[in-house]
This record gives C-alpha cells, structure tokens and sequence, in this order.
C-alpha cells in the first residue's frame, strides 16, 4: 500500500490541477499530457523488480510530499548573482534555468547566428508551434514512468534548435539552478534540434542554491541530423538533499557525431539514464562518465546504445570512485540489431572503491543480433595500485597526496575525452577540489570569492 | 521430390546420434501433478516419512510460486499437468532394485551401449565408475564394491535415502533449499533419482566417477538429483553426461545438484550435456532448466565446474559457487554451442564470502543457425570477503547472420579490498584464420571445426580425457552444416 501512494499522490496531482497544468504552459506540450498519464496511471512506478530500476528505489524518492510551481509563480532569484561559473579561457553564451523555468532576464549580450534558438520551451512552441510539435515527444517513451511524469508535468524547459549548415562557435552553457523555499521538485523539458550539418556544443551545470530537499525529472529529447555534430556535457554539483531523475533520448542520423559526457561531482540520489538510437549509417556516438560519491551518495547510471543500421560505431568510457558508504550502479547495454552489420562498438567501465562500505553494482551488456561485428566490453573494480602509492611515498609524497594523485589520473580518462580544452582543465581542477573536499569552494566563481 | 525429402531426413537424424529410444516396458504413473503425486513417488521408493515431508513442503511452496520469466530466452508454456513425474524402465517386481547386471533388461543395457557406456568389465579399463538413471530411476551403479572399500559411498539417491538417511538429512537441500527458485521447488517435491556421493575425510577417490542420465519415455519428466558431499582433505572428479531421444514435443529436465565442499577439499564436476536439441525447424527438444550450487564451506576447499552445452532446444542454468571458507577457490569453465533454434541463457554465480577466495570465470559461447545464445553471471564479493579476487573472460562467436550472442555480467561489490575484473569480445569466426586453412587444402567445413575447437581448447582441456574426446567430437557433430 506505501507503494501506492507513492503514484497516488502524482495521480490525484494531475486529476486536480491538469486545468491549471495546462493554462502555464504550451499547446504543443499540452497535446501529450491524457495519453501520458494514462501510461503513468496504469504502470506507476516503476519497482526494482524492473531490470532497468533495479539499482533505484524510485518510489521511495517520490514518496515525501514536494511542493510544484503549477501557477509558475515567480520565485525571486537573481542567478548571475548566485551563480557565475564561468570557464575561465572560455567564452561561452551563458543562460539560467531556474528550477524548470528558462530565465530570460540574464540572456547573453552577443546575438546567435541567424535561425538559431536558444530559449524557453513553453514559448518556442507558442511562436514556432510546428517546428517544435515536429519533435517534441517523439523519442521520449512514455512507457517508462518516469518519463511519463514528466510528459505529464512538464510546464517549460529548453529548445535549442540549430539549422542547417550553421556552426556555433561559442559553447551555449545551461546553468540550471533549484531554487526554492520548501521542499521542491521541478519536471524540466529539453529539447534540441541540430538539422543537417549543423555543429553546437552544449554544457549543462546543476546547482542547488537552497538547502532543501529537491526532486528532478528531466526528460532531454535529442535530434542529430546528418553529418551534424554535438557535444553534451552534463556536470552535476547539487548537493544530498538533492534527488535526480534526468532521461537523455538521442536520435542519430547518417554521419552524426554525438558525444554525450556526464560526470557526478557532487550529488545526493542521482539516476541518469541515456538511450542513443543509431539510426543512419556511419553515425558516432561516444558517451562518456565519471562519478566521484562519498558519504551515502548514490549514482546509478543506465545506458542503452542502439545500433539499429549498419556501420556505425560506438564508444563507452564510465568511471567511478565511491568512497564512505556511497553506492555506484553502472548498466550498460550494447544492443546490435540483427541488419547492423560492420558494427564496431567498445564499453569499458571501471570503478574503484575507496572504503569498506561502498558498493559498486556493475552490469556491462552485450545484446547482439548481427555477426559481422567488433564488440567488447570490460570491466573491473578495485583499489589503487599500491605499488604506485609505495612509488610515491617512497619520493615523499604523502599518503593521501598519493592517493589523490592516483584517483586524478583515474578519473582524468574520462576527462580527456572532452574536446574543448578550457573544459578538461576546468574538470580536472573541479576532481581534483572534490577529492580534497574543498568543492564548495569553487575559488573561479565571483560567489566564492 | 521424396528422394530429396529422404535425404533430408537422414541428414537430419544423422547429426542427433543418440536419438534413439529404447523399447523396455516402462511403468509410467499418471499424468499430473498434486499431492497424491508425491505421495505416490515417495510410497514407490519406499522412502521414509521425514522425506515425504520434505516433498510435501516443497510441493506447497511450488503451488505459490509462478515461473520467471526473466530469462533472454523464448520459452514455450510448460503445462505441468501433462507430464508424468515418475517412469520406471526397470519394471521391477518388487521394490529392492536391480542387482546383478544379469537382471537389468537387455534392451537398456543395448541402450547404453550405443550411448558408449562401459557398464560392464570395460570399465575397469576405462577406471571410471558409472551411476546410470534412464527417465526416472537409477539403473545400475558400477564399481560400488571398490569404493565401499575406501569407504565412499556412490549410491543412487533413493538408495542413499534408505541406507544413508543420516548423511542425507544432513545435507539434502543444505546448498539449495526448495525456496530457491520455481524449478528447486519443484524438483525438492518430485525429483525420483540422481546420484549420491560421499568422500569421507582424507580419502583421494582413486577414480573418476560419472553419472549418465537418459528420458526415454515418451511426455515424462525427468527430476534428478545430485548430492555430492567432499568431507576435509578429500578430492574426487564427477562426471555427467545426458542424452534423450528425438521427440516432437519439449521434455521437461529440471534438476537439482548440490555439492558440498569440506576444509581442504578439491571437487571437479564436468558436464557433457548433449539433450536432444530439437530438430533443424526448432520442433521438439529438451527444456534443460537446472540448478547446480556448490557449497565450499572449509578453508582452503576448491570447486570445478566444467561444462559443455551441445544440446537442449532451451538451456537455462547457472552452476555456481558460494565460496564461504577463507581462501577458498572456485573455477568456472564453459563451453556453449547452440545451433539452428536452439537457445540458451547460462554463465555462474560467483559468490564471495571468506576472505582471501578466489574465481575464475571462462565462458565461450558459440552461436550458429538461428539460435541465440547468451551468457548470464554474477559475481558478488560481501562486505567481508577481504581480499577477493575474480577474473572473468566470455567470448562470442557468431557464425551465421541470423543468430544471436548476448552478455550480461553482473558484478555486485560490497569490499573495497576485492578485485573484480571481467572482459567479453563478440566477433565473427576470423576471414584470415579461414583463409589462412582453405590456401593449405582444408575445407571450410573442416576449418570452421579447427578454429572452434580451438577457440573452445581452454575449456576442453580442463576436462578428464576421454570427455575431452567426446566433447570435441560433439563440438563437430553440433554445427555440422553451419557455412557453405
């Protein structure tokens, strides 16, 4: 009976206000709110019984009583005071997503080559209502319950759309911040759209500015069109009070290039889930992780890449360090359909556990239906290699120095992968602040300063 | 068009060589299954109450269960009604069981000749002592006299349960108790035969002891039952081989084998598992749906498992090791061939929970025709397995573009100090390698059986030999007609 109540809550959330639901937000997102509670409604949450929740008590995280912004009332918030986490030696076109809400009132000064939006999802789908009904919903399967909440909740968000033939030169970097006095949960939308040949690259940054109890869903729809490139950085620094849901989906074209890279510096319960369907011949996809949790943190990442055509290629790099009584779950899955020939994919995860407490649920898939194929995965969890620690120490350098040089250089392949260098210098600062817990302290930040 | 057909039809029958059945009177009880069904298994084998009760509890713990279906594997419905759970081909007149082999029906002593088992004085060349159960009972157990002698006891199950009732109470369901799962539940309750061993302490069994397990009747289910309890200081090596003849419809083979390993103890258990694999449209075949636990409870103990998967329409299975006394140290070998529309779903489970333990994992599967084969493990290290160690390897190979090969590792870590690694490639057999035979005269055929067996060689040569020989020939035998 708990269990129900966990949904339940949700269920008589949308019957009450799905009038007051739809009269904030869009059409276009209106239009998909019946069938996704009907979905919601029969399936609920999902149990750890499902394979693919088997690391996430979900209907535990949804259980406590979370306040929403239903009326979109306006929560005072000024970011760029809060937040200024900018990139040094990067110049980067810098918007803020408070809660689920695009904030326009810090737009970047310097305009964006002509057809590009960036902005808010509810207005995009007011003023370009078929270009955005075009995509929106289209990959995200409301099959799972998550992703229907989301569909069903969901007031504003993110487009980015890009057209044909455009580069963007500057790195668009999403600050999305939670905000709010009570115990909050925000269902944030994102979509983006890259036609043929465009190019963008995209930073997402979490941040938790109250010390509450906070709950997201996100539900992040991405279309790559032929021979288009995109990079996806996701960098999660919330805190424990902070439980995260976020559903990547990811159409890929003939010729697309997608690197997707999501890396947990600090987090209270955080679920990623990345879905990439390789849908035209020669497409690319390299998803890349990296979690670093102590305490009772929880990160559990799930991916699913799909070759669905011949010839494309894959890569997967996830690494881990779990510290105190943290739990890591990585499950991978490689899925090559039975036409996907030439397949060429490779998945390496590996983790290390620091304390006696940590656990690592690893799971690295291989599903494969084609023969003319390459594919491997590995994977391994251990500790640092003491004779490189003796090596150090014998040179002076401290125990816990040592270590933390090692657990650097373990985290830094992740990092490498990166293709903007101003970011991987960024990171590798970030980690290497995080393992000395002086996180908060970011020191670039004028907030810190 | 006929003579074609003919043909077809003995290319087809050639390739299953044991598809034979044997025409001996059997006595089959009804179809169905419920109470009084197990009470009539248990009354047959004139067994005690305590083991009555056993079933019985069992049975009603079945009754609550549904069967999983997590499994990557398309299963069709069992109706548990339509089986009858006890065949007996030694139609005996009273109870007591054959003795000599002079009482054993000559038809079924042809019948394990053809399947190429020494029963007779053959065997004190071969050195191997055999437990033979067709359908449901155990027909003979060779050599029982020699080893009294060092004071092992090689015994049917039922026999083990009426002479040995104190060793069987100890240890029946000790390793995997009726709660385990749908099918231990359901073998707890109907099971009618198996082998029993016991290697008392500090006995080296001086041969290798095998069991051979054979449905022959027609819509019978077959639910044996292994025991095997290794005391300090002993070793033995087990082996087990399984044949049943062609039939359209799926037979049910749900069994259960538990072993015990004692302090200092070392057990290899090898299986060559060549069920009836259903014909080449994916009609008929075994439902191998097994569950095979070792239990390595004293320090420094090892177990063994090597196996080769040839047959079976479904195989669903996971031997495993449960590595409790410190430094304990356990060994999974496998070879899995699956061709045409066979499928199968089987790796190990490697638990750690002394410290210091150790496992290895080799799984190499081979998929062909339009089958689909999947590797399923798990590797747990507890919270106080200090110091565990795991390597695992699983490779794929895929011949043919219609089938499928398929990985799913798990590893759950709960110690920092443990190390676990595991790798898997999936790649179709190499051009090169092909090329390489065809350019010095050897026919693709011949090529593709060089390189499997090459490829599998890791897990053959941990087999005892004249398995290793069989194993391999069956390797051939299984993708016969797989290129070209």
């Amino acid at each position: 009976m708990e269990k129900l109540n966990s949904e339940k809550q949700y269920i008589d959330l949308f019957q009450e206000c799905s009038g007051l639901i739809a009269e904030h937000s869009s059409e276009v997102m209106n239009a998909l709110r019946a069938e996704a509670f009907e979905k919601f409604s029969k399936n609920g949450f999902p149990t750890q019984k499902v394979e693919r929740y088997k690391y996430t008590d979900v209907p535990e995280a949804f259980k406590p009583d979370y306040g929403l912004n239903i009326k979109r009332l306006n929560i005072p918030v000024n970011p760029a005071d809060v937040f200024k986490c900018d990139v040094p030696n990067m110049s980067t076109l810098l918007y803020f997503v408070v809660n689920d809400e695009f904030y326009t009132k810090a737009m970047p000064k310097a305009g964006l080559p002509d057809g590009v939006i960036v902005g808010s999802l509810r207005e995009a789908s007011k003023q370009h209502p078929e270009l955005v009904a075009k995509y929106y919903g289209k990959l995200a399967d409301t099959n799972d319950s998550v992703t229907a909440l989301n569909t069903m909740l969901a007031q504003d968000g993110l487009f980015v759309y890009v057209p044909k033939n455009v580069v963007l030169d500057k790195t668009l970097q999403i600050v999305n911040i939670l905000r709010a006095d009570v115990d909050f949960m925000a269902n944030r939308r994102v979509l983006i759209v890259l036609e043929e040949s465009a190019q963008a690259r995209i930073l997402f940054c979490d941040h938790a500015a109250d010390d509450r109890n906070f709950l997201t869903t996100q539900v992040v729809e991405v279309f790559a069109g032929e021979n288009s490139s995109l990079d996806i950085y996701e960098l999660e620094e919330t805190h424990e009070k902070n439980k995260r849901f976020s559903n990547l989906y990811v159409d890929q074209k003939s010729y697309s290039n997608v690197l997707h890279d999501s890396i947990t510096l600090y987090n209270g319960s955080t679920r990623n889930m990345a879905d990439f369907n390789l849908n035209g011949q020669g497409a690319e996809v390299h998803s890349y992780g990296c979690a670093i949790a102590d305490s009772s943190q929880h990160i559990d990442n799930n991916t699913l890449i799909s070759h669905n055509v011949p010839n494309c290629q894959s890569d997967q790099l996830y690494k881990y360090v779990l510290d105190d009584k943290a739990v890591g779950a990585f499950a991978g899955r490689i899925l090559v359909r039975k036409d996907a020939q030439k397949t060429v994919s490779q998945e390496t995860n590996s983790n290390l556990c620091v304390s006696k407490e940590a656990r690592m649920f690893t799971q690295p898939m291989l599903e494969i239906y084609a023969d003319d194929v390459k594919c491997s995965h590995g994977s391994t969890v251990g500790q640092l290699d003491e004779m490189a620690l003796f090596y150090m120490r014998q040179r002076g350098i401290s125990e816990a120095e040592a270590r933390r040089l090692l657990q650097n250089a373990f985290c830094s392949q992740a990092i490498e992968q990166i293709r903007l260098e101003p970011l991987r210098d960024r990171l590798h600062m970030l980690v290497d602040k995080r393992f000395r817990g002086e996180l908060n302290k970011c020191g670039g930040c004028k907030g810190c300063k | 068009m006929e003579e074609k057909n003919e043909f077809v039809k003995k290319v087809a029958s050639q390739k299953y060589e044991f598809g034979f059945t044997t025409d001996v009177q059997t006595e089959i009880i009804e179809k169905g299954l419920n109470e009084d069904v197990v009470r009539l298994i248990s009354a047959k084998k004139n067994e005690p109450e305590w083991m009555l009760e056993f079933r019985l509890r069992a049975f009603r713990h079945w009754l609550t269960l549904e069967q999983p279906e997590w499994g990557h594997l398309d299963m069709p419905e069992i109706d548990y009604q339509a089986i009858s759970y006890y065949a007996d081909p030694t139609k005996k007149k009273d109870n007591s069981g054959p003795k000599t082999t002079d009482e054993i029906d000559p038809e079924l002593m042809k019948t394990f000749d053809k399947l190429g088992i020494p029963l007779e004085e053959r065997l004190a060349l071969a050195g191997t002592a055999v437990d033979a159960v067709m359908d449901s009972v155990s027909v003979k157990t060779t050599f029982k006299e020699t080893l009294l002698e060092k004071g092992i006891i090689f015994c049917s199950i039922s026999e083990a349960i009426r002479e040995h009732p104190d060793l069987v109470k100890q240890y029946l369901g000790s390793v995997v108790p009726y709660r385990d799962n749908y099918f231990a539940a359901l073998n707890s309750a109907v099971f009618s035969d198996g082998s029993f061993v016991y290697i008392p302490k500090g006995v080296r069994c001086p041969m290798e002891l095998s069991t051979y397990f054979r449905i022959n009747a027609r819509e019978t289910g077959q639910f044996e039952r292994t025991l095997i309890v290794c005391d300090d200081d002993a070793y033995v090596s087990y082996l087990e081989g399984c044949t049943a003849p062609m039939r359209d419809e799926n037979q049910l083979h749900a069994a259960i084998v538990e072993i015990v390993v004692n302090e200092n103890a070392e057990v290899k258990y090898s299986t060559v598992q060549n069920w009836y694999p259903g014909d080449e449209n994916g009609k008929g075949g075994v439902l191998n749906l097994v569950t095979k636990r070792g239990h390595l409870r004293g320090a420094n103990s090892k177990l063994s498992w090597t196996q080769v998967e040839t047959g079976s329409a479904i195989t669903w299975k996971y031997p495993s090791c449960v590595l409790q006394g410190d430094n304990s140290q356990a060994e999974f070998y496998s070879v899995a061939v699956t061709n045409n529309y066979q499928q199968a779903d089987t790796g190990t489970k490697m638990i750690h929970i002394g410290k210091n333990t150790k496992s290895t994992i080799i799984s190499k599967g081979i998929s062909a025709g339009k089958s689909q084969n999947s590797y399923r493990g798990l590797v747990k290290v507890g919270t106080n397995a200090d110091g565990a160690r795991n390597y695992s390897s699983c490779d794929s190979l895929l011949l043919g573009s219609e089938c499928g090969a398929h990985t799913f590792p798990y590893m759950d870590i709960h110690n920092n100090t443990a190390i676990v690694e595991h790798e898997a490639t999936t790649s179709k057999i190499s051009e090169d390698q092909l090329f390489y035979c065809n350019q010095r005269g050897i026919s693709t055929e011949d090529a593709v059986g060089l390189i499997v067996n090459g490829y599998a060689k890791e897990v053959l040569n941990k087999l005892p030999m004249e398995f290793a020989v069989e194993a391999q020939k069956l390797l051939s035998v299984s993708l016969e007609g797989t290129v070209g």
